[in-house]
This record gives C-alpha cells, sequence and structure tokens, in this order.
C-alpha cells in the first residue's frame, strides 16, 4: 500500500503521542480491574495518523511475528478498524493480548522511524485498540479453514505458543488436539500474568476464538505422566507433537530461610491469586497468606507482577529487592512505571543473604546486603559485585521469590531419545524441530524463560515446519505405493 | 467432568470413591497420587490413588472428611460429578523382591499404603503389616491390608481394637525379634516421625510418603517444599516417598499449619451452610 496520509512528514511529526487513559493509582490498588483503558476511537485514529509510512517499515523487522504494522496503521487512519484486526491476524493470532503484554519499547517502537527524533507511534496501544474493538462489537470472523488434513497433531501445553501453533495447524486443516496440564486454558497467561494486566474475559475470548477453529483442548492432562509422547504418537496416533510446556519450575537463591513460612514462589503466589482466585478467598477455597510487608526479589515482569499483587492484596509496604540498578531490568517499561506509581518501593543494587525466623519459623525479616556494578557479564549486563560491610535488615514477613524459572523436566525425563540444551531445555533447531523425529519444542521450553511474543514466534515457526513434516511423509507414503507397484 | 461411579462409608468420616478416569486408571502405579478439585471455586488437593481398574477406566480413592474441601467430597454421591481430576502424578513406589518388609499405616495412611503394600507383596516380598489408629472406628481397610501381608497386626490409642498402644510400639517388637530390609510408614506427620526415629535406632531403611500443602501438584508452585537431608526436594515431583531417616518432619509439621487459619475459616463457613449434610461429619471429627 502507497502513503494515504494527507498530511506532510513534517506535519505528522508536530502531532504528539496519544497516551491511553488509566485508572489512578490508588484506586486500582484495590482491585484487580486493568490498568489502561486503552485508547478510544478518536485517540487511536490521531494516533494512526503520526505514522510515517516509511517505505522500509522497519517497525515490522522489529516485531517477533512480523506483522505488516504500516498496513494495520493505515487500516486505522481510515478507520476501518475491523480491517486493522484482521491484517493483524495474518500473523498474530492473539492480538489483544500481545497488545498487553508484549515489551513494546524494545521491539516494533524501539526501531520506529519516528522514535529517532520523536516519541514512536504507539503500536502497542493500537494493536490493542483494534483487537478490543473487534471483540466488543463483536465482528469477529473466524478464517477460512484450507482443506481437511488426515493427520492429527499433539500441541502440549495451552500458553502463547502452543495456542498459535494450534490455531496455524488448525487453519491449515489439521485435527489438533491440545493437552493441558492445568484445569484452565492459557498456561502463563492464565496462572502468571495477573488480570490487572490482562483480564480473564480478554483470555477467554482468545482461547474461545481458538477453539472455535476446531482445536481441542484436554484439560487435566500432564504430558509425560498421563500419557508419555511415544503413547500420543504410537498409540493416541498423533503424527506429530509440538512441545510448549513452558518454564515452570521456580527457582529459589539457596540462601538460609527459604522454606520458612512466609516465603513463596513467585509462581505459588501468582498461581493461588490468578488462577485459583485466592483474593476472593473464602468465597473460593484457596488462600493466601500475606503479611503487611512484603519483599519480592527479582526485576522481571514476573517480579512486577508478585509485587504489584501484594500491594492490591493489602501490603502496606511492598519492596521491589533487585541486585542491579534500575536501567538492568527486564521489566516492560510500562510495568516498572505503574509499579512505581503504586508506591511499590525500589531497592536496588540488593540482595538477600538471609531470611530471618521469627522463632516461630516464620519470616520475620530479610537480611541483604548492598550490591556495585562491575563489568558486563554473558547476558550484556553488568553484573552486581556484593559490597562488604553492607548488610542491613529489611522488615518483612512475606518474601517472594521471583528469580526466574526452568522448564519443568517431566517430558524430557519420559521421552527417550529427547536432546536436552543448557538449564533443561529442550534443544531445537531453526525449524523448531528436536532431536526426535515429528517431535518440535518452542517457547519457554526451549528458551528457558523469555517473552509471550517469542513464544508465539516458535509457535508458528514449528507449525510451518510440522506441516512441512507431515507434507513430506505423506509423499513419501505415495511414492513408496508407487514403488511398489 | 469425572463422574463418582460408587461410594462406600468405611468409618464413620471416611469414605471410598470409584471415579471414573478412564486416561489415569491404566497408568496408574503404586505410590502415585491424584490432584482434585471437587467444586469449580474448589482448590486443588493432592489425594492417594488407592486402586486402579483400567478396563473399567476407573480409580479408586479414600478421603478422610478433615478441611473443606474433603467435607464436602463426602456429601457427594454415586452419580455425582467432580470437575477436575489430573494424574497419576508423583513417583512410583520402587519395587524390591525377596525381602521382609514392614508396611506401617496410621489412620486414613493405611489407604495409602495398600497398594504399596499390594505391589512390594505382588512383587516377592515378606510382608509384615501394621495397622494403627486412634480408635477402632477409624481402623480402615484391614482385610485388604491382611490379604496384601503374611501377618497382620492392628493396634489402637485406647485399646477398643486389637492391641491397645501405637504402632511403633507394635514395631519395636518386630525389629527386637528380627531385622527388616526395609520398612515403608505413611500416616500422620508425627507416626512418620517416630516409626523413622525408631528404626533409625536399629539401623532399617525406611521410606515415608509425605503429604506436603500443593497446589498444582506437577512441581510448578514450590509450596511442597521439603527438606531433606539439608536439601530442597519438592514433594509433588522429587516424592512424595522420601527417606524417613532424611526428612526434616519438624519443619514439615510446622509448614502444614501455614493455612490453618483459613482452613477452620473455610471450615466454618462450609458447615454453617452444610448444617445438615455436615453434622454428623463434624461432629465425629471433633
Amino acid at each position: 500500500m502507497s502513503a494515504i496520509n494527507p498530511l506532510k512528514p513534517s506535519q505528522r511529526m508536530k502531532i504528539p503521542r496519544e497516551h491511553a487513559p488509566e485508572r489512578p493509582a490508588l484506586e486500582r490498588n484495590g482491585d484487580f480491574v486493568e490498568v489502561s483503558l486503552g485508547f478510544t476511537s478518536d485517540q487511536a485514529v490521531v494516533e494512526a495518523t503520526r505514522c510515517l509510512e516509511c517505505t522500509d517499515p522497519v517497525c515490522t523487522t522489529g516485531c517477533p511475528v512480523n506483522i505488516d504494522i504500516r498496513s494495520f496503521i493505515q487500516l486505522v487512519m481510515q478507520r476501518d478498524f475491523v480491517g486493522a484486526a484482521r491484517k493483524i491476524r495474518e500473523s498474530n493470532y492473539l492480538p489483544a493480548i500481545c497488545g498487553r503484554v508484549c515489551p513494546q519499547e524494545s521491539q516494533c517502537e524501539a526501531v520506529c522511524t519516528l522514535g529517532k527524533k520523536h516519541e514512536p507511534v504507539a503500536i502497542g496501544k493500537l494493536e490493542r485498540f483494534v483487537a478490543d474493538y473487534e471483540m466488543t462489537n463483536k465482528l469477529f470472523v473466524p478464517p477460512a479453514r484450507t482443506e481437511r488434513r488426515q493427520e492429527k497433531v499433539a500441541v502440549v501445553g495451552s500458553g502463547p505458543s502452543g495456542l498459535t501453533c494450534a490455531a496455524v495447524l488448525a487453519q491449515r486443516g489439521y485435527s489438533v488436539s491440545v493437552f493441558e496440564a492445568l484445569h484452565a486454558v492459557g498456561g502463563v497467561l492464565r496462572y502468571g500474568i495477573p488480570e490487572f494486566r490482562l483480564p480473564r474475559t480478554v483470555l477467554d475470548e482468545e482461547v474461545d476464538r481458538v477453539k472455535g477453529l476446531g482445536v481441542e483442548i484436554q484439560t487435566n492432562f500432564v504430558v509425560g505422566m498421563t500419557a508419555t509422547v511415544d503413547e500420543l504418537m504410537d498409540t493416541w496416533g498423533y503424527a506429530a507433537v509440538y512441545l510448549a510446556t513452558g518454564a515452570g519450575t521456580p527457582h529459589f537463591m539457596s540462601i538460609p530461610g527459604e522454606n520458612l513460612i512466609g516465603v513463596f514462589s513467585a509462581n505459588e503466589f501468582l498461581t493461588r491469586v490468578n488462577l485459583m482466585r485466592a483474593y476472593a478467598f473464602p468465597q473460593v477455597d484457596t488462600p493466601v497468606r500475606l503479611g503487611k510487608r512484603v519483599a519480592v526479589v527479582g526485576g522481571g515482569n514476573t517480579a512486577m507482577d508478585a509485587v504489584r499483587t501484594s500491594r492490591r492484596l493489602g501490603a502496606e509496604r511492598a519492596y521491589l529487592v533487585y541486585r542491579r540498578s534500575r536501567q538492568e531490568m527486564p521489566a516492560r517499561e510500562e510495568e516498572i512505571h505503574h509499579a512505581e506509581e503504586e508506591g511499590i518501593e525500589f531497592l536496588m543494587l540488593t540482595s538477600p543473604v538471609k531470611i530471618v525466623d521469627n522463632g516461630r519459623h516464620e519470616v520475620q525479616g530479610m537480611i541483604c546486603q548492598k550490591m556495585a556494578l562491575g563489568e558486563p557479564d554473558s547476558s550484556g549486563r553488568r553484573s552486581p559485585i556484593p559490597i562488604e560491610g553492607s548488610e542491613f535488615t529489611l522488615d518483612v514477613e512475606t518474601v517472594i521469590m521471583a528469580i526466574g524459572q526452568s522448564p519443568n523436566p517431566v517430558i524430557q525425563a519420559t521421552t527417550p531419545g529427547l536432546k536436552t540444551g543448557k538449564k533443561g531445555t529442550v534443544a531445537v533447531g531453526e525449524k523448531q524441530e528436536t532431536s526426535r523425529p515429528g517431535v518440535f519444542a518452542g517457547g519457554d521450553v526451549s528458551r528457558g524463560g523469555a517473552t509471550v511474543i517469542l513464544a508465539m514466534r516458535d509457535g508458528k515457526t514449528a507449525a510451518a515446519a510440522i506441516e512441512e513434516h507431515l507434507l513430506s511423509k505423506a509423499r513419501e507414503v505415495v511414492e513408496e505405493a508407487k514403488a511398489s507397484l | 467432568m469425572f463422574t463418582i461411579r460408587s461410594k462406600e462409608f468405611l468409618s464413620p468420616t471416611i469414605a471410598r470413591f470409584i471415579i471414573e478416569a478412564p486416561y489415569v486408571a491404566p497408568k496408574r502405579k503404586a505410590g502415585n497420587f491424584v490432584i482434585i478439585r471437587v467444586s469449580d471455586n474448589g482448590e486443588r488437593i493432592p489425594i492417594t490413588l488407592v486402586d486402579s481398574d483400567p478396563v473399567e477406566g476407573t480409580v479408586t480413592l479414600i478421603v478422610q472428611a478433615i478441611g473443606k474441601t474433603t467435607k464436602e467430597l463426602l456429601t457427594k454421591e454415586a452419580g455425582d460429578t467432580i470437575p477436575d481430576l489430573v494424574g497419576p502424578l508423583g513417583k512410583p513406589t520402587p519395587l524390591h523382591a525377596n525381602e521382609t518388609i514392614v508396611c506401617v499405616g496410621g489412620g486414613v495412611g493405611t489407604a495409602e499404603l495398600l497398594p504399596i503394600t499390594r505391589a512390594l507383596k505382588e512383587s516377592g516380598n515378606r510382608i509384615l503389616s501394621i495397622v494403627g489408629a486412634r480408635s477402632r472406628d477409624l481402623i480402615i481397610l484391614e482385610d485388604e491390608m491382611r490379604a496384601a501381608s503374611d501377618a497382620l497386626a492392628v493396634t489402637t490409642d485406647d485399646g477398643s481394637y486389637g492391641k491397645k498402644g501405637f504402632v511403633t510400639d507394635e514395631l519395636k517388637e518386630i525389629l527386637d525379634r528380627e531385622k527388616p530390609d526395609a520398612v515403608y510408614a505413611i500416616g500422620p506427620l508425627p507416626m512418620m516421625k517416630a516409626v523413622s526415629a525408631l528404626t533409625k535406632v536399629y539401623g532399617v531403611h525406611t521410606t515415608v510418603s509425605l503429604n506436603a500443602l500443593m497446589v498444582d501438584g506437577t512441581g510448578m508452585c514450590g509450596g511442597c517444599r521439603v527438606s531433606i537431608g539439608g536439601r530442597m526436594k519438592f514433594a509433588c515431583v522429587d516424592g512424595p516417598e522420601f527417606d524417613g531417616h532424611a526428612v526434616d518432619f519438624d519443619e514439615l509439621i510446622i509448614r502444614n499449619r501455614s493455612y490453618t487459619v483459613f482452613e477452620q475459616e473455610s471450615n466454618r463457613r462450609f458447615t454453617e451452610e452444610h448444617a445438615c449434610a455436615a453434622q454428623q461429619a463434624s461432629e465425629v471429627v471433633r
């Protein structure tokens, strides 16, 4: 599409970036309702007119799933919001989710040409707007299915990677079954990401659309235990398997006091609140035990989610304890900003050394050490070095460890010949193929802990590779049949 | 949805459920458990798989009404459903052969011990079993345990049935008489602690099954972490069976009380809401 905006680039650059209205911090600290209210349609159109319509749209290369961003923004400019949503869906199956949880500031918006001298186009908020518009007005039309294919494909895990792979394959005509270990669908989108970042109505709707493509979702099914990968292929008749089991094993620090009552993994804390809805206890049966003073250890999105959730559950003091400085924090900029607004106290360059017992095997405090930044490590971030004699005690009753996760080892342990990589990940090639023919893997189980959008990219890549694999197998069968004639 | 095929009371507060779970049934091994939810707002709780019938596609669970969830489950009848049941979870019991093994069950723990006792018997071991409870009405599965054992002793704390005393008294008698190759003990934590302390003196390897608090039961939450020989383990995926001589029982006893206040609140609400149905069960529990 050529340029359609009547405004000259110099005029567009003068338009300030639109900001989506947000609920005030004091109000949102009392509930789990979404923080950002999203763009109005007028805001979306104004924001879209800021786009420079570059002939070489770098934003698309900045997007892990290569959404045709320029085209969708042009459609917004023309007020064709549904057309814009469909344009996104050509490359991204879960736009209402990505528009909310993607780190746009380090992807599409980071490379936006406008962003060199001015603020970049608010691509994330536009994506969310069109996806929400389509959803609210019930204008979603499921994409047409291509021919029906005979083969069945099993997808293990119903998180962003599994849902994406399942959606693509179902659209390509395959019968797809998704196996989910928990009782609810969505993986980390369900148990990990809080409702104030991703409302459950949005998640449920996106899941329903995937189901609408004919994807069957079997909950309460732990692949590796209920059936192994080999059983799925040999007994259950699945021609290919995509492993998208995420990174679900929580890490602890191996410091004294981690087994005291009042210490959680972020996984446990968030699962109790998000999946089990402990905030509604005793209307629901799962409780969560939280003190008035809470420390969350870590600097990623999970840490932000945990500390902001603590605040919403009534923590009077909520500390974020991170061993590097604010610049090195891997969390999304928007979440850090929201956390600051919500009164989270950031203790940077600080690392716990011991959790203190109150004599009843409960947390009474956490002894921390101040850190200084040294040389960059393998991740490119400056590594923290402890400062001797800098120990101090933080008065807290709850400690939540959000220092990372690694893949659950059950499938690796029960699938002979499946090669593993670093830190228990499943080793994959460029097309997400594993060492076992017909078995593919992607998302956090092969990456060890990354973003929703990279998990989705892997799901897309794997779906294409699975189709290729199944087509070539079908050709072999035909050729063998011919040869035997 | 998982349909209850049958329900039978083994004592006023303990019931045996046979539940349709066609995927789980053929995969069950001794030592495995499942996670269930009893209602849509329910919590996830681990329950040992006592038995299964792969042909019928059913599993057997034995449940004592203690907290809100177990009480609610005991109000269910044949034909009713529960929303969720997932498994089999946990590591199965490693099986030995040609050994003398003492299997010790306490209270409802006997239900968890039964499949292990059967598996050990079937793999060719001599089984001496001890089953104990506070009083006669809490002794369950006596016939089943007898059938799976070469000898069975029953004890009650109050002497209302079998020998008066604790399972450890009976175990001590055996240990004074002969040296078994291994002991399996499943029951309340103080009982497993006492058994492990006793067998340590006699140098007999002892396996216990730990019922820590769990949320997901698949290694994801870490809520069930236990200290084994000073190292952190997850009861759901590294266990539930561990070397009793290495378990920090005191820590686990305290950790399992983390949510007592909440449990009492849930229990009180449930009892009020289900005054009639729960009356009988709660009286016996007290």
